[in-house]
């Protein structure tokens, strides 16, 4: 959450609506509100359809855990591994995140039953609620634990994503997280702050074509009551939304406005990363642009490890607590925390200095971290492909026999039909990463563009920065 | 006039990247001209990794692929290839083929043999890797296009 989005109400700032409003213009193209078609408009406002997808994603959710704990121990035939890491991954990288944000974050079945309890109800909010209802401390806000969860998660990925009782307690361990928090803090704390996948889906839904914003900010300025930001589960003020990273999409706001004022905005891809002068969106900060280079570092490692023909590699990165997992694991953290990080400061800096820029070296990677979303993005899909789709057929498998146990339940227990990807997955992914690279390219030439310097000084080291990274994706990936 | 002409030369600079663009797709890689070998390969299939995991064949040649499980049951099929074979575990299994197809294929295990097993993978390159080859080609181009924008 940025400062311009809790200020205004957590710290009792009163925001410039006219800061806001110049802000809020296009930057490129128009929106189209969906809220405002009526067909679609029922189904946002009632909470009726959205409870139902995620009482049925909770059910699927302890499903999933019980078949991870009680179900075979072979990853291939255990429901939870195959469900979860190929299902659901492939379908948040594929679909939830690149067209709709952080969509997948309303429907998401782990913060619900703390919701709950700390509301007293499931729809509204009734007198006897649960928990402390504290503020989250502000030296833990940002996005820093999420960076280090996904790290935490990369460190055990081999066995996480492999072993069905180990996945079952990470959901387990993340469900008692967010159940606790909701006890002890007020609001979406987990969700906010500690969810690994929530950070990933954050900072990724800037590129996204959907948002929600308000319409009018003068009717927001003239509304004292704040129904929107009072009901948001996430304790987010719409009106100074300067993008969709932190909104979880959960429709609170459109359903509370009693002016009717709230957009649910389709838009063009990327707009988030840009303000509508095509400057350095205001709401990129230093925690997110290190997010994004984890992220980067991620796809790399996981790549190499899941995708590559070293088997040493793959053995160390399961060993866990081995002399040769320690070294896995110091190789993943420098790679992460140094190498990463490292060569980025190195191309801003070169790019600072060859353009004579005095801007200080944090504020300026900060500034050119929004080059490195595009760039993630499409790592991740290109390596998702490779990684996900010639295990289709264990989907259609584990729905017939979710427990391993030799069932039959719908006649597709011995289904090996599997997408025929060979051909075409190795060209995919290369067009995958080159659209990457190009649109990066584009956001550097167009943060770059309103300097006094020429932009070629600006933007040419951070293009080579990510020009390397796509090259490394690529010999990864169809090398 | 002066406008105009600016606009002419960045699309012609423009079309010249395109056009760059269309050769790196579709342009033959030269190949060298070698004769076609029988190769043999015995690969080790041990717990989520194939030893050698890395082979490297020219187009055209015959090759024999000797698989030898050292601890489970073991497969081996090769992705764009129609081909599987199995070993148990302290026997052999051969394949036989003609390596027809030019580029860098993954082979996989077939039988699960553990909780890596999806990710036991080993590499068959055969000739150069021409899409590796274009890919990095066309990122070049990419990072010359955004650097022309750049410095116009």
């Amino acid at each position: 959450m940025n400062k311009l989005q809790e200020a205004p109400c957590l710290e009792g700032v009163s925001p410039d609506y006219n800061e806001i409003a110049s802000s809020l213009r296009p930057p490129f193209g128009e929106r189209i509100n969906l809220f405002s078609f009526p067909w679609i408009r029922p189904l946002l406002q009632s909470r009726w359809p959205q409870f139902l997808i995620r009482a049925l994603a909770l059910a699927g959710f302890v499903f999933t855990i019980a078949a991870g704990l009680f179900g075979s121990r072979v990853g291939s035939h255990n429901f939870a591994i195959i469900i979860v890491w190929i299902a659901w991954w492939t379908a948040l990288k594929l679909a939830f995140i690149p067209l709709g944000g952080r969509s997948w974050c309303s429907i998401c079945p782990i913060p619900l039953p703390g919701e709950w309890l700390q509301q007293g109800g499931i729809f509204t909010k009734s007198r006897q609620r649960f928990g402390l209802n504290l503020r989250w401390p502000k030296r833990l806000k940002g996005s820093w634990l999420q960076s280090s969860g996904f790290l935490l998660i990369g460190l055990f990925s081999a066995i996480t994503l492999t072993d069905a009782r180990v996945t079952a307690w990470v959901l387990l361990g993340l469900f008692g997280l967010a159940i606790g928090l909701s006890l002890v803090f007020e609001r979406r704390a987990f969700c906010s702050y500690l969810c690994p996948i929530g950070g990933f889906s954050g900072i990724y839904a800037k590129t996204a074509p959907v948002e929600v914003r308000v319409v009018d900010t003068a009717i927001c300025a003239a509304h004292s009551e704040k129904t929107c930001y009072h009901n948001c589960p996430w304790g987010l003020y719409p009106v100074a939304l300067r993008d969709s990273a932190q909104c979880g999409l959960c429709m609170e706001c459109l359903r509370s406005c009693p002016r009717d004022n709230i957009a649910i905005n389709l838009r063009l891809f990327g707009t988030d990363l840009l303000n509508n002068t095509g400057q350095v969106s205001k709401s990129s900060r230093l925690d997110e642009a290190f997010l994004a280079l984890v992220m980067l570092g991620s796809a790399l490692a996981f790549s190499a490890v899941f995708i590559g023909p070293w088997g040493s590699l793959k053995s160390a990165a399961y060993a866990i607590g081995s002399s040769t997992w320690l070294l896995y694991g110091m190789g993943f953290l420098t790679l992460n925390l140094l190498v990463m990080p490292g060569f980025f400061a190195l191309a801003v800096w070169a790019s600072q200095r060859w353009a004579g820029s005095k801007t200080q070296l944090r504020r300026a990677i900060t500034g050119q971290s929004p080059v490195l979303l595009p760039l993630g993005l499409f790592a991740w899909i290109a390596f998702t492909i490779s990684f996900a789709f010639p295990k289709m057929n264990y989907v259609l498998s584990v729905l017939s026999d979710p427990l391993g146990w030799g069932w039959n339940l719908l006649g597709t227990a011995n289904t090996t039909w599997s997408p025929e990807v060979s051909g075409f997955s190795p060209m995919l992914q290369v067009t995958l990463l080159l659209i990457g690279l190009y649109w990066s390219t584009s956001v550097a030439h167009r943060l770059a563009k309103t300097g006094n310097q020429p932009n070629i000084q600006k933007t040419l080291p951070v293009m080579a920065f990510c020009m390397a990274f796509s090259l490394a994706m690529l010999w990864l990936l169809v090398g | 006039m002066r406008e105009t002409w600016s606009r002419w030369v960045s699309d012609w600079r423009w079309a010249v990247l395109i056009c760059l663009a269309f050769l790196v797709l579709f342009l033959p890689i030269p190949v060298n001209a070698t004769t076609t070998r029988e190769r043999i390969f015995h690969i080790q299939a041990s717990r989520f990794e194939y030893s050698p995991a890395m082979l490297s064949v020219n187009p055209g040649d015959r090759v024999t692929i000797e698989l030898i499980a050292t601890d489970v049951v073991h497969g081996l099929s090769i992705d764009g290839y129609d081909l599987e074979t199995t070993a148990n575990p302290g026997q052999t299994a051969r394949l036989t083929f003609i390596a027809d197809r030019q580029g860098s294929f993954r082979f996989r295990c077939t039988v699960t043999c553990g909780n890596m097993h999806p990710f036991m993978i080993g590499k068959l390159q055969v000739g150069q890797n021409a899409l590796l080859w274009r890919g990095a080609l066309l990122a070049g181009l990419v990072l010359i296009a955004g650097a022309w924008r750049a410095w116009k």
